[in-house]
């Protein structure tokens, strides 16, 4: 029996978290909600237009899901602030992902500000899920800074490699007493089950499944996945070893009942 | 002006030789590699490369939805005045053009703003001449006071500035900058710039990084086909855009590639970028560059611009005024180019969600 995953005092069943950032249309996110029943729907701020509710893609988020703004576009932790602060004016509640990118190619989260930012948002009454490369040194001081959870990038933003950093998540995953929400770079429903199989808390999927045929679908497949990722972990928990492990063990023929 | 120097010894690259060289064995090598170099970039502007436009044109496709996702930002232009100095031989602006000239009054250019977000638009680059006598600085600074708080970005394609010019800008709005080299032919840049302070090749190169220097989030560039040998133009421009990518690489760099339409004058361009070669080098672009914006102005036909949508372009412009203050006013102003796209934003977008993409009017947060 699994507990639910609970960030900023709110819980979610559904351990896969959806990004809407390169999505066709706004309007198919009621559909992707109802397949794939997430509970955490993250928008960019810098695409949230409260001109137009037709434009608005916050009037297409389902009652009950969790707005996640993100602070795409910043630079810097000033940046990161005053969109998570604008995001909070505009209604998006306080939950807020920081991302604080300055190198336009590999897209990597400059670690340093994320820190920053998250301090300084921490202490306003934000719920900060920051996105960072994975490093365990910055991890812990993002418990400090009071982070919400930690979202380690897998690889490169919309790169579909996988986890390349694996064995980084990993250390996040033994040693940080937060929720680890492995994002970036999940390509594919065998990457999401991966890393909740490792231990991930959950995953945030953006481009897999907004740029698929059929993005409905592809968000049922990553749903399946996170699910079936997670069973595994709850029930798989052994160790990989070099050697073969019987599986009807000598022990068993030697027991003191047969001797 | 470190970009600018690198990049200055391209300009003395034998592109026509490596051209000569280039077979389809090696377009093929190139379709199939992750990261290119400049030769790979000249291998697809190639001649030969035209033969695998489809291959191509799939590739940036790809590489598009994977870096930017379905969706097309829409912008306008709003052309504040057209007095200019200069005599480009090209431009229905040019200083001996007689027709009545016109600078948009501080509440003509409230209204046209007001038209513009009325129809929906949140990013606009505003427009003039090259005469900084009669549009000063300063009156780019009041006109984006007024804008400023009717839109989420502010670009501007005027004259060359000074950094600390860009900086006072900045500080009322603007976040974005688009200037064209025009061409990157020293030779034909001379003579199609006969008078005038655009004469200064080097000063205009040096633009856009004295706008990466002054803190803009995001820099256009790019060469205007027809001027000069378009492929040696397309090639320059990508090692241009490359050189400042390496030193400027948290600014959002851009490229567009608009061909020339006509204008008031007599000029006959000597060159010219049949559609084909057009989209086999903006696919070029895409697949040299698949994390730069691209953008598509209303100078293509409706039908040539529906095409690209969905190949590799992020940004396109819609219902488009040319002429000064074209929103608002009733007086017919001389256009600086005919526009070849008229249909309306409603249409457009209309056109790029049937294509499957999101019509995107704002993606950017003010933050002053």
């Amino acid at each position: 029996m699994d507990s639910p995953l609970v960030i900023g005092n709110r819980e979610f069943s559904c351990r896969l978290f959806v990004g809407t950032g390169k999505l066709p249309s706004s309007r198919l996110l009621p559909e992707i909600v109802k397949a794939s029943g997430t509970q955490m729907i993250t928008v960019a701020l810098r695409r949230v237009n409260l001109s137009r509710p037709e434009e608005n893609i916050l009037s297409y988020i389902p009652e009950g899901v969790v707005v996640l703004p993100n602070t795409s576009g910043a630079r810097n932790a000033e940046e990161a602030v005053r969109i998570s602060r604008l995001a909070r004016e505009a209604g998006c509640g306080n939950f807020v992902k920081i991302e604080i990118i300055h190198e336009m190619d590999y897209l990597m989260p400059d670690n340093e500000e994320t820190i920053k930012a998250t301090a300084i948002l921490a202490k306003e009454g934000f719920v900060v899920l920051p996105y960072v490369m994975p490093d365990l040194i910055v991890a812990q001081k993002l418990v400090d800074a009071g982070a919400a959870a930690v979202m380690p990038l897998g690889s490169p933003i919309g790169s579909h490699r996988g986890l390349r950093t694996r064995d980084l998540i990993a250390m996040l995953i033994e040693k940080i007493d937060l929720p680890i929400v492995v994002d970036a770079g999940i390509g594919k429903p065998s990457h999401a089950a991966e890393a909740m199989e490792m231990g991930a808390d959950a995953v945030l999927v953006n481009t897999a499944i907004a740029t698929s045929v059929d993005p409905v679908a592809a968000a049922r497949a990553f749903s399946l996945a996170v699910e079936a990722g997670r069973i595994s972990y709850l029930t798989q928990k052994q160790q990989e070893t070099l050697y073969a492990q019987a599986s009807s063990p000598l022990s068993g023929l030697l027991s003191e009942e047969k001797l | 002006m470190k970009a600018t120097e690198a990049f200055l010894p391209w300009l003395d690259f034998d592109i026509d030789g490596f051209v000569s060289r280039v077979t389809e064995k090696d377009v093929e090598r190139v379709l199939e590699k992750e990261v290119l170099g400049y030769q790979d970039f000249l291998c697809l502007l190639s001649p030969v490369a035209s033969r695998f436009l489809e291959k191509m044109a799939i590739c940036s496709q790809q590489l598009t939805a994977k870096h930017f996702g379905r969706a097309i930002l829409l912008f306008a232009p709003l052309y504040l005045a057209d007095y200019c100095q200069n005599a480009c031989v090209y431009c229905g602006f040019r200083v001996m053009n007689r027709f009545p000239r016109k600078k948009l009054s501080l509440e003509e250019i409230q209204r046209n703003g007001e038209i513009l977000a009325e129809k929906g638009f949140r990013h606009i680059l505003l427009l003039t001449g090259d005469a900084p006598a009669v549009t000063p600085v300063s009156y780019l600074e009041e006109a984006m006071s007024i804008l400023s708080p009717m839109f989420d970005s502010l670009a501007v394609e005027v004259y060359p500035m000074t950094v600390e010019e860009y900086q006072k800008l900045r500080l009322v709005g603007l976040d974005g900058l688009t200037i064209y080299q025009e061409t990157y032919d020293r030779k034909v840049y001379a003579e199609v710039h006969p008078s005038g302070p655009k004469r200064d090749f080097f000063w205009r190169l040096g633009t856009p990084e004295r706008g990466a220097q002054a803190g803009l989030r995001w820099v256009t560039i790019g060469a205007l086909y027809g001027l000069a040998n378009p492929l040696h133009d397309a090639f320059w421009t990508a090692m241009h855009l490359m050189t400042l990518k390496k030193y400027y690489p948290e600014v959002e760099w851009g490229v567009s590639l608009p061909r020339m339409n006509p204008a008031e004058g007599d000029f006959v361009q000597k060159y010219n970028l049949p559609d084909k070669q057009f989209v086999q080098f903006l696919l070029a672009f895409r697949i040299f560059f698949p994390t730069v914006g691209i953008t598509l102005s209303t100078r293509e036909r409706p039908e040539m611009r529906d095409i690209l949508i969905p190949l590799g372009v992020t940004k396109v412009s819609a219902e488009s005024h040319t002429e000064v203050g074209g929103y608002a006013e009733h007086q017919e102003q001389v256009p600086q180019f005919e526009v070849a796209d008229k249909r309306s934003v409603e249409e457009i977008k209309s056109v790029i969600s049937s294509k499957g993409f999101d019509p995107v009017f704002k993606d950017w947060v003010r933050m002053a």
